[in-house]
């Protein structure tokens, strides 16, 4: 028998059909909705007369517009307000699991569908956004799509995708203090750049990475899109099913038994071969931090920022239009670089796990006075477990607040917009202009280099605060 | 529902020697909130087209009366970031029907196709002759051959080939949608269903 990747594995198990010379069609299996790239696609179905295919098989819940105040009241922008509840009503016709505003599972989909046991080892998985890739982390085969896919899935459960290539990115050794999942990612991304991943599907391995949490695999294989790949996904182990046992929609009993004695077979088996393989050594990954205009900009945070030496023109004049718009000077340094916003959230870093480190770091210290910080919970359920274990209360000694869940400042289409000309040092994905807010100025981090941006008030390493 | 046909196309191109354009500068996450597909045309590149109170930034092209044309010229990895298909839809509902580059992002590449958006992969090298090109003279044709898959310079005769999908190609010259594709396959997608 040939040899194959993981990824092959779930993807060739889920073609229903070849095209000569075109796509595969896929069939998903789990598929997330929000509010915002699904009303044109539920409207395309109402066009066409017909419901959604398999309303059990998908999950809807607002997030991208939702504000993280007062959630209770009503949405003041008539144009968030209408497009949250077109969503309610688009689920309430076609029979769809919806976990509205104030529903106890509602947030950010890409941390909903994991915490609920959506996200499953050996699956396929699409959403209408391009973090989809996060639930790679289970082994599943998971990535973003535009609307008129999401409209694809939701009549026929199908997708048509052309297969991605392969890579295989191994990180080994051990990570060392203050370093996390994001540092990886920022780090990797810093290597192969922005378009380095296009094309390909990425599997994750290494002992750098095996040891990761399962919120750390989400940090990591949210990012993968970064890297301008498809997605990205780790094999599935003990750490896996540990998480995902006893999860609201994971199976039970004995299809618990059953699905797991599939999951474990879920690897790659040895010698399978990869389109492009990188390796890494985690010894040499310290905290990261981005200091241009793509996630790619990113750099050691003790390291002095490139002078674009050695660029050819084109790529030197996009380097320069980034750091003239970041307002830095070439060959400068981001330590004590004024810091006006910090951002503790999103699908990228808005689980409990980062909530803890936010939280266990900033104990016993004080908020800077010159910083407004945003903490803003990934879900409900996020949100519920920091109360439940006192994050909150800690957090409020130190001078922070919690604020309510959803995406928030991550892309800013709600009242978290980061003003013109400031500075934000966020936990999120993307450091594009105008991304958190017109005018905004990001520079991407764990959440540890946020805490200590957030005490200090200027860019630190958070080592020196450890 | 039905996609435009897309067969051949002959017009000046507009220049954006750009890298990186990524999907939120396509189309800000503020002008997301819509229900429809119309109108994103109206906030293409808006935050590059417009000052914060709303006048047009003179300097940039698609505000330069002396560039016109159903084609957009992007530098290398254009379309990245986001999923947003309105980044599509915007490009396609301002008036373009082809986005050049020498490298285009994922997703960006599927929706383009998906709404009759022409996206054409040219090297490295033909990119800098059609900037080139432009910057010699504004009023320069590119033409587009579907059919043949050519890319033509029609002032200096430069051509070349670029790649697309067959179905893909099939779908553009005909209008069709994958989505009628699918629906036409229920049966199998049942007794695929069932078989696992
Ligand atoms: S948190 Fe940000 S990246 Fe994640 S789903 Fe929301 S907008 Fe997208």
């Amino acid at each position: 028998m040939s040899k194959t990747t993981l990824f092959d594995k779930i993807w060739d198990s889920h073609v229903v059909q070849e095209i000569e010379g075109g796509p595969s069609v896929l069939y998903i299996d789990r598929h997330l909705v929000h509010e915002v790239t699904s009303p044109q696609a539920f409207a395309g179905l109402d066009k066409r007369g017909i419901k959604v295919a398999r309303p059990k098989q998908t999950f809807a819940t607002p997030d991208h517009n939702v504000p993280t105040k007062d959630q209770h009241l009503t949405i003041k922008d008539e144009l968030s307000r209408s497009q949250v509840e077109t969503l309610t009503r688009n689920c309430n016709n076609h029979g769809v699991n919806l976990f509205g505003l104030g529903h106890p599972w509602q947030g950010v989909v890409h941390v909903v569908g994991p915490e609920l046991g959506i996200t499953l080892p050996g699956s396929t998985m699409v959403c209408g956004d391009s973090h989809t890739s996060t639930h790679g982390a289970f082994g599943a085969v998971a990535f973003g799509v535009g609307t008129s896919e999401v409209e694809m899935v939701l009549s026929t459960q199908c997708i048509m995708q052309p297969k991605p290539k392969k890579m295989l990115i191994e990180v080994n050794g051990t990570l060392s203090k203050g370093v996390t999942a994001k540092d990886i990612a920022l780090y990797i991304i810093s290597k192969i750049t922005t378009a380095g991943g296009t094309g390909h599907f990425i599997e994750y391995a290494g002992s750098a990475i095996t040891s990761l949490t399962m919120e750390g695999r989400m940090t990591l294989c949210n990012l993968s899109i970064e890297s301008g790949a498809r997605g990205g996904l780790i094999a599935p182990d003990e750490t896996t099913f540990n998480y995902v046992k006893g999860r609201e929609f994971a199976p039970k009993g004995e299809a618990w038994d059953k699905a797991l004695a599939y999951w474990k077979t879920l690897k790659t088996d040895e010698g399978a071969e990869f389109d492009l393989v990188y390796k890494y050594d985690a010894a040499d990954i310290t905290p990261m931090i981005t200091y241009g205009t793509n996630p790619g900009m990113g750099m050691k945070i003790n390291d002095t920022i490139p002078t674009g030496e050695g660029l050819s023109d084109n790529n030197k004049n996009t380097f320069l239009k980034a750091l003239k718009y970041m307002d830095i000077e070439p060959g400068s340094k981001m330590i004590g670089r004024r810091v006006d916003y910090v951002f503790l959230g999103s699908c990228t870093n808005g689980r409990i796990e980062d909530f803890r480190a936010f939280a266990a770091f900033v104990k016993g210290k004080k908020k800077a006075d010159n910083v407004i910080a945003w903490l803003v919970p990934g879900s409900k359920q996020v949100e519920k477990q920091c109360i439940e274990e006192g994050i909150d209360k800690a957090l409020v000694e130190a001078g922070f607040e919690l604020r309510q869940p959803g995406c928030s400042a991550c892309l800013a289409m709600n009242d978290d917009k980061v003003p013109e000309g400031k500075y934000a040092v966020a936990t999120s994905n993307r450091n594009f202009e105008g991304r958190q807010g017109p005018g905004s100025r990001t520079f991407l981090a764990s959440p540890l280099t946020a805490a200590a941006a957030a005490i200090t008030g200027v860019i630190t390493d958070p080592r020196d605060l450890m | 529902m039905a996609i435009d046909k897309f067969t051949t196309l002959e017009s000046p191109a507009i220049p954006l020697p750009i890298e990186n354009v990524d999907t939120d500068q396509i189309i800000p996450a503020r002008f997301l909130k819509a229900t429809t597909r119309d109108g994103f045309g109206d906030n293409l590149f808006r935050d590059w087209r417009y000052d914060k109170t709303n006048n047009k930034i003179e300097s940039f092209i698609l505000n330069n009366p002396n560039y016109s044309g159903k084609i957009l010229v992007g530098g290398r990895n254009f379309g990245s970031g986001s999923s947003r298909e309105h980044a599509a839809w915007a490009i396609y509902d301002f008036g373009f029907k082809v986005v050049v580059s020498s490298f285009f992002a994922d997703i960006f590449k599927n929706n383009a196709l998906n709404n009759g958006l022409l996206p054409v992969q040219v090297s490295e090298d033909f990119l800098a002759k059609i900037f080139a090109a432009i910057e010699k003279d504004n009023k320069t044709n590119l033409k587009v051959d579907l059919e043949n898959q050519t890319i033509t310079l029609l002032a200096t005769g430069d051509s070349e080939k670029f790649d697309i999908n067959p179905y893909k190609k099939t779908c553009l010259t005909n209008g069709y949608d994958d989505i009628d594709f699918l629906l036409s396959i229920k049966d199998k997608i049942e007794a695929f269903e069932q078989a696992r």
